[in-house]
């Protein structure tokens, strides 16, 4: 996608607290999903907070050229073009569904216009709310009025902290399709704070590590989740996640045939899609084994021609991370370091990489 | 009455006055902490302590103008006797009322006549007992010493006059003649502050917000001479005497300590301190 | 039951006095009670414990003050003469500001309770919406505060309404200017006029219980709609 410079998000912040310091420099593109991930005291929602001004931290904050907050700036909250969502429902009690939207169009930075409006109202799926108010409202249904709510007041940046933890698993299913939409419909910036892997490889394009109020590591999700090297503990769901299109369909064996590493395909098992159409594949370093031929005599129907990268220790002593690329597209494997020294990998080798499974999101 | 001789009595004194027995009972407490868990345990089983070898005591409840005068008589009185008294100050009005609901007093001094009068026909006083035991002198006062109250208020220097309320106060009633003497009461109408009694009266002009004001000369009298601020003593022919009446309560028929007290008040001694005070006294039975 | 003309008067004044403090103690306890539950600051501590001093001083040692510090040679006097005001005691002028101090405590702590609960989550959600602080508090804090704000002004009214002993110290019971209900009852029952004092009473009484029964009968009702109380 292409980042037009002049929106990308600067956010370079220091807080210091008497038991926490948060020390952050952040380059975001102007669109798409930036996600902050981490484990919970990592500092993210701080981070967030404030990149809306909500928090006052020494900080150099801008959208594209506007300049929100510096060492002689400081646009307080309500002036600043963005909107956001916090982890529980925030809805105003005293005002109905649609009270609450119309608080934000009364107050939107530029006009909205009803087929606008009945277009995001209909994005969430939220009609049949909007008389009632918020306390007959399910904790799903008020989540979406609230994203609806921030979606209506025109920001020019969205900032979404944890707006599922609150909910349980069939909520957060009931709301990760509209989330998905807004993604792909808007080209509204936003960033979007978890501590969730899931999310994180169905949502986010860009990704931004936090520990201990730092930043470990940010760049695109492709890359950055397949750096062996990248600072969280993801344990069993260390994997890459990869944007892809569908390339060929097998009607017979109800196959489908996913584009990596430009060239290149693996099959799995079809679930009602056509030619052409984007999917995200997540592919873990389980599932994902290195030989040196492409061996036939196997259960395993995907092998792709790939080269070693880099190889890691992993979190145990027996246990290594090798990171390969298929054509353009980087894998994780995982394997024991006996197999490491057997095959003897390393880095520039040309191997064999066997895709057991991989997983849409 | 009258005899100076210690009257030893038993009393009981818990029952008769729980809150002066309370403080005795610390007292002793603090003195002699080994007799404490005594005392306690009597005291939490509910037991009233009979104490041997206390004087007989009452409790005397007196108008407030009179509450100077009455600590140094009671002091004397407590010295030359060897019996106790305890002084309840309050308006008169509230203190008629607390009589009537059965307030433990022994006796009744009041700033006026009509109260006591009310209480001997109501049958809650000893009849033949009242007296008056002492005559209200007006003055009217200004807190500052460098001018003269009766100039002000003859020369129509001031934003406030202060008196006491004259359908609660005596001394109000009495303020009230005294204007209507001068041919006042119609230019110091709308500038007439009221305090519901003489204390409060005072207050209001030694704050300076009323810049003079009618109050009991005892108020700003020591020692024969006047305290503070300048005072005006009203002539006695512009007004009614206050006369101020006292009677034994019904209660306190048998209790020596009240007897004895009321007698002190008609005494020579008491004279010389009513005098000191700024009232006249009027020692004889009407 | 019989009212006379200076028991009516008492009542006129009274129910004058008791509303114009009630307007003005809103609008004056309004921000402090924000400042009391918002501020980090660590005079929040002093500035709470001067506000409830009323709460805890006898009215007759505040009234006391207030006679001497609004008196010719107090601040407060010293201050409204050189306004050319002249001062405060025994005016109608002073027994509102006496009562909007009087009553300072029971306006802000309900206020600032139902801000507390409140909490500063809807000021923020209002804020990133594009609402101004001023905005924001018509719009958000006030309907959502609703209730404390009721309660507030009900306590202010009432408790101006039932204020005496400061009265008694500044008012100088000046018919029409300082001689509320309360002070009328009092004169009532230090003259011995039980009957008078009765009907006064009585009507205060109802009058108390009254607004008093209307005030927990509309927070019953708020529970039961799921409104924020305090």
């Amino acid at each position: 996608m292409a980042v037009n410079s002049a929106d990308r998000i600067r956010a370079r912040v220091l807080l210091q607290r008497s038991d926490f310091t948060l020390n952050a420099d952040l380059h975001l593109p102007g669109t798409g999903f930036s996600v902050l991930f981490g484990h919970s005291g990592s500092g993210k929602t701080t981070l967030l907070r404030c990149i809306a001004g909500l928090e006052k931290a020494a900080a150099e904050i801008a959208l594209g050229d506007e300049v929100w907050q510096s060492d002689t700036v400081f646009i307080p909250v309500h002036q600043r073009p963005l909107a956001y969502v916090f982890q529980e429902a925030s809805l105003f009690d005293h005002l109905s569904a649609q009270g609450n939207l119309d608080f934000a169009v009364k107050r939107a930075r530029q006009p909205v216009s009803q087929s606008e409006k009945s277009a995001i109202i209909e994005l969430l799926g939220i009609g049949h709310t909007l008389q009632r108010y918020p306390a007959n409202l399910s904790g799903g249904e008020r989540q979406r009025v609230a994203i609806a709510r921030a979606l209506l007041s025109k920001p020019r940046l969205l900032l979404m902290d944890e707006p599922l933890a609150a909910l349980d698993e069939q909520r957060k299913q009931e709301i990760l399709p509209y989330l998905e939409s807004l993604r792909s419909e808007f080209s509204l910036p936003v960033i979007y704070v978890t501590h969730s892997v899931n999310e994180v490889a169905r949502l986010a394009d860009h990704l931004i590590a936090m520990e201990n109020g730092n930043v470990m590591a940010q760049g695109s999700l492709e890359e950055t989740l397949a750096d062996p090297d990248f600072p969280l503990q993801l344990g069993e769901e260390a994997g890459v996640v990869l944007d892809t299109y569908v390339t060929a369909l097998d009607p017979q064996w109800h196959l489908a045939q996913f584009e990596v590493g430009n060239g290149f395909g693996i099959w799995i098992r079809d679930s009602g899609h056509r030619k052409g159409d984007m999917a995200r594949l997540r592919i873990l370093a389980r599932d994902v084994s290195l030989a040196v031929s492409p061996q036939s005599e196997t259960s395993i129907q995907n092998a792709l021609p790939c080269t070693v990268e880099a190889i890691t220790s992993d979190n145990h002593d027996a246990l290594a991370l090798v990171k390969v690329r298929v054509g353009d597209a980087p894998l994780l494997s995982r394997m024991t370091r006996r197999s490491v020294a057997s095959l003897q990998l390393e880095p520039g080798k040309v191997m064999w990489a066997q895709v057991k499974s991989a997983g849409l999101v | 009455m009258g005899k100076k001789e210690t009257l030893i009595k038993k009393v009981s004194v818990a029952v008769r006055h729980p809150l002066s027995a309370g403080k005795r009972l610390t007292k002793r407490l603090l003195k002699k902490p080994g007799r404490a868990a005594v005392v306690l345990f009597s005291l939490c089983t509910g037991l009233s302590l009979s104490h041997a070898g206390i004087a007989a005591e009452a409790l005397v409840a007196v108008a407030s103008n009179f509450t100077a005068p009455a600590k140094d008589l009671a002091a004397m009185f407590e010295k030359d006797t060897g019996h106790k008294i305890t002084l309840s100050f309050g308006s008169s009005g509230k203190m008629l009322a607390q009589i009537v609901n059965g307030a433990p007093y022994d006796v009744f001094m009041s700033a006026d006549q009509a109260k006591p009068e009310k209480l001997e026909h109501d049958g809650l006083a000893v009849k033949g007992t009242r007296f008056t035991y002492a005559l209200g002198t007006l003055a009217l006062w200004t807190a500052d010493s460098g001018s003269s109250a009766e100039a002000i208020l003859r020369n129509d220097q001031y934003q406030h006059i202060a008196i006491a309320n004259p359908r609660l106060a005596p001394y109000g009633v009495a303020a009230e003649q005294v204007l209507e003497h001068l041919d006042l009461t119609g230019s110091s109408q709308p500038r007439r502050v009221m305090g519901e009694n003489i204390t409060q009266t005072w207050q209001f002009i030694a704050s300076g917000n009323a810049e003079i004001g009618f109050v009991a000369l005892s108020q700003v009298m020591k020692d024969g001479s006047i305290t503070s601020g300048n005072a005006w003593i009203i002539p006695p022919e512009y007004y009614q005497p206050v006369k101020q009446d006292a009677v034994l309560l019904k209660r306190a028929v048998q209790n020596d300590a009240a007897t004895a007290w009321l007698a002190y008040l008609q005494s020579e001694n008491a004279a010389v301190i009513l005098q000191r005070y700024g009232y006249g006294n009027f020692p004889v039975t009407p | 039951m019989h009212l006379s003309d200076s028991d009516l008067s008492a009542i006129w004044l009274t129910l004058k006095l008791a509303t114009l403090v009630t307007l003005i103690l809103l609008v004056v306890a309004t921000p402090i009670a924000l400042w009391l539950s918002r501020s980090q600051s660590r005079f929040t501590g002093v500035v709470s414990a001067v506000v409830a001093l009323p709460l805890v001083l006898p009215p007759s040692v505040l009234g006391f003050y207030l006679l001497i510090a609004m008196g010719p040679n107090g601040p407060l006097g010293q201050f409204t003469q050189s306004l050319g005001l002249g001062t405060l005691p025994f005016t109608f002028t002073g027994l509102v500001v006496a009562s909007v101090i009087y009553s300072l405590p029971f306006v802000v702590q309900p206020i600032q309770n139902a801000l507390t609960a409140l909490g500063k989550r809807p000021g923020e959600v209002a804020a990133t919406l594009g609402a101004g602080p001023i905005d924001s508090f018509f719009h958000v804090t006030l309907p959502l505060a609703k209730p404390g704000f009721l309660t507030a002004a009900v306590l202010g009214f009432t408790h101006t309404v039932g204020e005496f002993g400061v009265v008694l110290m500044i008012g100088g019971n000046i018919p029409d200017q300082t001689r509320v209900i309360s002070v009328q009852i009092y004169d009532h029952v230090e003259a011995l006029n039980y009957g008078q004092a009765h009907t006064l009473s009585g009507l205060m009484v109802a009058f108390a219980f009254i607004v008093l029964l209307a005030l927990y009968g509309l927070r019953r009702r708020n529970k039961q709609g799921g409104g924020s109380w305090l």
